[in-house]
């Protein structure tokens, strides 16, 4: 704590050297904090896919549909305890930059599949009660201002025509990582309108009462449905998620070696600012030195100097990227769950800390070694 | 009184035998200083004359601790500080020697009370006491008002008048000047003279000083001349 008004002082002996230093670290951990939050945003999926949870879907492509006649034959095999579908629908409410997904759902069996989701039970009641209801997520709801009581029309793509919705519930998320960029309505409203998907889903949800047999139940799924004309595929959903978010490439890859370079150029931006810093007071570390401070307090005042450009500007970089990500989805609906979560934070500032002590290890370790008769032959 | 001769009688405040000091430089074997003898009592003021390259500083430097010799031994108020290395000796300078360069040395970023705090920094003083240590040897130097003042705000005499309140801010056993005059006007230098006199006198403390300046020299109580690497004492 003695030495903090010396690391002080030492910063603002070159503003612009300082300013620029900790400008790095802000802008590197700026960039950090947004691959993390486009990770979270590609991946949450897959961390909390339910493990007891299988996805059914028609074996030739997820688009293509499966008979609604395959619900009462899933719940035969062994293991299946519960299943229920949902549908695409694909419409555009105003604007085709309004995306966000709509699904045609059981509302018999939905619910209880998604316990994740907070679902108030009259709203749900309501929703049941109305043929043309429907029942919106936190953020669509946040994002448009839907209110419950409200219709909304959509435009259809894949079932033409008008659509219009009576709004009767707004559902929230037990957790921050679950998904209520959703929308659903009932799946018997879009079949009594539909010309030709009278009969036929998206796709299944099944639970499974032992996860531990997740490959052994979906092998005997798709084994029950093999030779048909709706061959299935069947996965658990964790699998489901991480083989929907590889169609997008190496996601994980790109974000590391982005944030490896990052990191690497600011280890050598830092580490020279802070030679060049050190070179500079060769004659006041000789002074300190035979005043008195030892090899170890040297040690400190320099890594102690460094740290501070990096909590700085790292500490900056991080809560400027976490007030960008309050303002929620850039893309318009592509990354529903588009937060800064607090670990991520914490990762990220741990992780400019570490730059930091890195780049001044090397020019404190000179420092300390420097021997106090030649430092001042050279003054 | 000094004694250049090994005679005294074991009662000084700094004890030099038999002080050598070689340096290789280019495979060529330099003797600066060939067994030096020195006895200092508590409370002089020695001055140490001779032409340049005739070891002066590098005498300074193993005194002071912050260079080793080749032989020989340095005896301090009963420490001997030639067997001491690294932190221990690290820490007997901060409580021992008070150090005044030619060029001051001061952090040009501290105002004059941060430099002057620097060695209480090394100690377990309070805030409080710190700041009551530092006016004190600020006031002592006569720039009890210049306390916030940077280097670059004040003269050259006021700059040494703060490095001189740095030496003596800890209370250090002996003081080293290497040249504290060498970079002043003759005004400044007597005022700066006027100053280690006074410490000498008033607060009995024990000076060395090197200097190229026999009127710097003339206010010493003893002056020895170093050539060749052998001490001779020209007044005492």
């Amino acid at each position: 704590m003695r030495y903090l008004t010396l690391i002080r002082v030492n910063l603002r002996r070159k503003k612009m050297r300082t300013l620029l230093t900790i400008s790095s670290f802000a802008v590197a951990l700026f960039l950090f904090g947004l691959l993390v939050t486009i990770h979270t945003a590609f991946y949450q999926g897959v961390e909390v896919a339910g493990v007891d949870r299988v996805v059914v879907r028609n074996h030739i492509s997820l688009i293509m549909p499966l008979p609604i006649s395959y619900k009462e034959r899933l719940l035969q095999i062994d293991g299946v305890t519960h299943v229920t579908y949902a549908s695409w629908f694909g419409g555009v409410y105003q604007d085709e930059r309004n995306f966000f997904p709509q699904f045609a759902i059981d509302v018999e069996t939905y619910r209880e599949m998604f316990p994740e989701y907070v679902i108030d039970d009259r709203q749900w009641k309501d929703f049941v009660a109305d043929r043309e209801g429907c029942f919106v997520g936190r953020a669509i709801a946040d994002k448009f201002g839907f209110k419950v009581g409200d219709r909304i029309p959509f435009r259809g793509t894949i079932f033409q025509g008008t659509w219009e919705f009576n709004v009767r519930g707004i559902f929230d998320a037990d957790s921050q990582t679950a998904d209520t960029n959703q929308f659903w309505f009932q799946y018997k409203y879009l079949e009594e309108r539909s010309q030709f998907e009278k009969g036929l889903v998206g796709w299944y949800y099944a639970r499974i009462g032992d996860p531990d047999r997740a490959a052994e139940i979906t092998k005997a799924i798709d084994t029950r449905f093999a030779n048909s004309p709706f061959e299935t595929t069947s996965e658990t959903e964790k699998a489901f998620a991480a083989g929907f978010v590889k169609q997008f490439g190496n996601i994980k890859l790109i974000i590391l070696s982005v944030g490896g370079v990052v990191f690497f150029t600011l280890l050598l931006i830092t580490g020279s600012n802070m030679s060049m810093s050190i070179r500079e007071r060769t004659n006041e570390i000789a002074v300190l030195k035979t005043i008195g401070f030892s090899n170890g307090s040297i040690l400190l005042l320099v890594l102690g100097e460094s740290l501070a450009y990096a909590l700085t500007g790292g500490l900056i970089g991080i809560l400027l990227c976490k007030l960008f990500t309050l303002g929620g989805d850039p893309t318009g609906g592509m990354l529903p769950l588009f937060y800064l979560a607090v670990d991520a934070m914490i990762a990220g500032v741990l992780a400019a800390v570490l730059v930091g002590l890195g780049a001044g290890l090397i020019p404190a370790i000179l420092a300390m070694r420097l021997k106090i008769v030649n430092a001042m032959r050279r003054v | 009184m000094v004694r250049v001769d090994a005679t005294n009688n074991g009662n000084a405040l700094i004890q030099v035998r038999n002080l050598t000091k070689t340096y290789e430089r280019a495979g060529e074997r330099i003797d600066v200083l060939t067994g030096l003898n020195l006895d200092i009592e508590q409370g002089e003021f020695v001055a140490f004359m001779g032409p340049s390259g005739s070891g002066k500083t590098t005498l300074l430097n193993l005194l002071g601790g912050i260079d080793l010799p080749t032989s020989g031994s340095i005896r301090v108020d009963g420490d001997e500080i030639t067997s001491m290395t690294g932190g221990k000796l690290t820490a007997w300078r901060a409580r021992h020697v008070g150090f005044i360069f030619q060029l001051y040395n001061l952090i040009p970023v501290l105002t004059a009370y941060q430099n002057v705090e620097l060695p209480l920094l090394l100690t377990r003083l309070s805030k409080a006491k710190r700041r009551a240590h530092i006016e004190a040897a600020l006031t002592l130097v006569g720039l009890g008002d210049r306390m916030q003042h940077y280097p670059r705000q004040l003269s050259g005499g006021q700059e040494q008048r703060v490095a001189i309140a740095r030496a003596i801010v800890s209370d250090p056993t002996f003081l080293l000047c290497d040249e504290p005059t060498g970079d002043l006007d003759r005004h400044s230098a007597n005022e700066i003279l006027d100053l280690l006199e006074r410490l000498v006198r008033e607060h009995h403390k024990t000076i060395l000083m090197v200097t190229h300046d026999p009127v710097a020299a003339e206010r010493a109580d003893s002056v020895l001349h170093l050539d060749k690497g052998v001490l001779v004492e020209s007044r005492n």
